[in-house]
């Protein structure tokens, strides 16, 4: 089983939502994004989106493009983000890493040696923003073989018969995409999310996380109780980006980790 | 590579030049792209969209342009008979409202009722901001800070004709994250928003789409040609940024052998420097922007800044058919530097009383390279895509003239 599908698991048994944090990987720097990393889990990560910084990440909002500008500034590039997650897994073996980020960086490597690299590096995941179902194919096919999941995103505009094609040779999770917009810039109605995630829930027995527009403990505890997990992105770069201490940083994800933990009590 | 039987069939339906093109784009975009897609092929088999798209070319935009026989620029480079594709001579003065005029038109058909559009040197913008002005839509024109500055008449222009101009501050704040913040506007406004892209890129259907709007160009050229001279030219050349021009003017003489077309991309200040534009010649395949294309790069896939005198040619993409015509040698590609077009810029100024845009420029440029090698009796057409006003004060900047 993989480690996506074992975390899951584990989850459904405790009755419990998945806490996912994203931040950008080397932002500000590959040092504190490592430190970061090895900290998390104890900080209540259940799974962990590292972001891969881009020139032009059009799907992102203000937070997180400066994270990448920062990163790419501070010399991150797909190579270390790669060390970036073998040096994590030199100290936990069990918290599954999904990379998140834009196809030119990964296209430009190699498909078929990237999938090769990050399975190898320990990663768990991909979700790559601009590559939808129909052209992903030269992701999915050696991705497959190597057992790395690719995580497909449904939207407020995905109809029943797009929800096909998306599910489709998805892998470890679904993430809905809850606003139209940019990550961080809006938030969205409870109630519809609900709906959203109940109607995904039915049409795959993949677990369904929600993400883009959760900011508060309290945002992240509401989307618990219904779906499988609850990605907090913006929210944790800003304190970054803000130059708060890292044990500040952990201490507002540990804040997340118990509202999402707790929510289902 | 084999040779196809005909260059003109592309896309397939899924938007791919040969391995170019596609779409690339975020999840809550793919739905609108299938939206487009269909209302497009829906409006291209309707004689009633062709006919209003006609009498606004005529009646607003002034078609048929003319095809200028450039005598003195002839005798001045000593070979063949080159004429010139009066694009300058549009409505707005450039080749883009041709397109805009179509997709203005498959907004109002779609029921959307707000209008955004990226721009570089703000021809585009003006041509969006002007559309949008005559069939009452509000306009939203993303444009890169740096050219905001560099491109201050344009940008009143663009207020004049009721836009709302946003400076983008992004990245390296020029055309191509101004085309970044127009998709995170778009991906933030699914149900009411159009999104009139300027050039043959982005992802499917926008090359194909903006290819066919553009393409009266070359279809009127062939025409006229014929008409003048009871033959097809010898060679086609037009210059190539995104290349909407390029692609207008040579779609419709892609299938006539003997005719060598010729696309002339910016090469800045040297396709040796890292101050260039020159895709097609320097960048590798990548993936930016909805589509898979030449893109210039580094070795990790990031984007890296193009440079052109232009800012209709700075940007470090190109559309995905050109990519296509590159790899099968259809097309070939060449370059000519900022210095080059500044002085086919003064070049075409004296001898035929035309300023041409500095875009246009490079391959005014090109032909007078490629003139001299050529026989007398042989005929050139170059496109002349836009008029040089906007350009006055880089031009004079250049020259070392205060304005």
């Amino acid at each position: 089983m993989s480690r996506i599908a074992a975390r899951f698991e584990e989850l459904k048994k405790a009755n419990r939502a998945a806490f996912i944090p994203f931040i950008t990987a080397g932002d500000p720097d590959g040092e504190t994004t490592a430190a970061m990393l090895e900290k998390l889990p104890a900080a209540g990560a259940d799974l962990i989106e590292l972001g891969v910084p881009f020139s032009d990440p059009m799907a992102d909002g203000p937070s997180i493009q400066a994270a990448s500008q920062r990163a790419l500034k501070a010399g991150m590039r797909l190579t270390k983000v790669l060390e970036l997650v073998r040096r994590f897994r030199k100290t936990d073996a069990k918290t599954p890493i999904v990379l998140m980020g834009y196809y030119n960086p990964i296209h430009k490597y190699g498909t078929a040696l990237f999938v090769k690299d990050a399975v190898e590096a320990g990663v768990d995941g991909l979700i790559t923003v601009d590559l939808p179902p129909e052209e992903d194919d030269v992701l999915r096919l050696p991705a497959a073989s190597h057992g790395l999941d690719i995580v497909r995103l449904a939207t407020p505009t995905t109809n029943d018969e797009r929800l096909k094609t998306i599910l489709n040779g998805a892998g470890g999770f679904l993430y809905y995409v809850s606003i139209t917009g940019v990550t961080g810039t809006k938030s969205f109605a409870d109630d519809e999310v609900h709906a959203a995630v109940a109607r995904l829930q039915a049409a795959t027995g993949l677990p369904c996380a929600v993400g883009f527009g959760i900011k508060t403990p309290e945002r992240a505890a509401a989307v618990a109780k219904f779906a499988d997990a609850a990605v907090v992105g913006s929210a944790i770069v800003d304190r970054m980006a803000s130059g708060a201490k890292l044990e500040d940083v952990l201490a507002y994800c540990t804040e997340l980790a118990e509202a999402v933990h707790g929510a289902r009590i | 590579m084999n040779t196809p039987n005909s260059y003109r069939t592309g896309p397939d339906s899924d938007g791919h030049f040969g391995g170019y093109g596609g779409r690339f784009v975020a999840e809550t975009l793919m739905p609108l792209i299938f939206e487009l897609e269909q209302a497009y092929e829906a409006a291209k088999t309707d004689p009633a969209f062709h006919e209003e798209l006609k009498g606004l070319l005529t009646h607003y935009v002034g078609r048929e342009s003319p095809l200028y026989f450039a005598e003195r620029l002839t005798a001045h480079c000593g070979g063949p008979k080159i004429y010139l594709k009066r694009e300058d001579l549009n409505h707005t003065g450039a080749h883009k409202v041709n397109n805009c005029l179509g997709q203005v038109l498959l907004a109002r058909r779609m029921g959307k009722t707000r209008i955004i559009a990226e721009t570089g040197a703000g021809m585009h913008g003006v041509a969006a901001a002007t559309v949008s002005a005559r069939f009452g839509f509000p306009c939203v024109v993303y444009m890169g800070e740096v050219d905001v500055e560099r491109q201050k008449a344009n940008v009143f222009r663009m207020r004049l004709l009721g836009a709302e101009v946003r400076a983008v501050k992004s990245g390296s704040r020029t055309l191509k994250d101004a085309m970044n913040e127009a998709m995170r506007d778009w991906v933030a406004n699914v149900s009411d928003t159009f999104y009139m892209i300027g050039t043959a890129a982005g992802p499917h259907p926008y090359p194909a789409m903006v290819r066919d709007f553009q393409s009266v160009i070359g279809t009127e050229t062939r025409a006229q040609i014929l008409e003048r001279e009871g033959r097809l030219p010898d060679l086609v050349t037009a210059c190539v940024g995104g290349g909407s021009n390029a692609i207008g003017m040579f779609h419709p003489f892609l299938d006539d052998a003997d005719v060598e077309i010729h696309g002339v991309e910016a090469a800045g200040k040297g396709t040796d420097t890292p101050y260039h534009a020159a895709t097609l010649s320097k960048g590798i395949p990548g993936v930016l922007h909805g589509q898979r294309s030449y893109l210039l790069q580094d070795d990790d896939g990031q984007v890296l800044e193009a440079h052109s005198i232009s800012a209709g040619l700075d940007y470090p993409g190109v559309g995905p058919e050109h990519s296509w015509l590159r790899d099968t040698g259809r097309v070939k590609y060449f370059s000519a530097t900022d210095k080059e077009a500044v002085d086919a810029f003064v070049a075409l100024s004296r001898l035929e009383g035309i300023i041409p845009a500095l875009e246009s420029s490079h391959a005014i440029a090109h032909v007078m390279r490629v003139a001299r090698q050529m026989e007398k009796d042989k005929l050139i057409v170059a496109c002349l895509s836009g008029r040089g006003d906007k350009d006055a004060n880089t031009v004079a900047a250049v020259l070392g003239e205060k304005i």
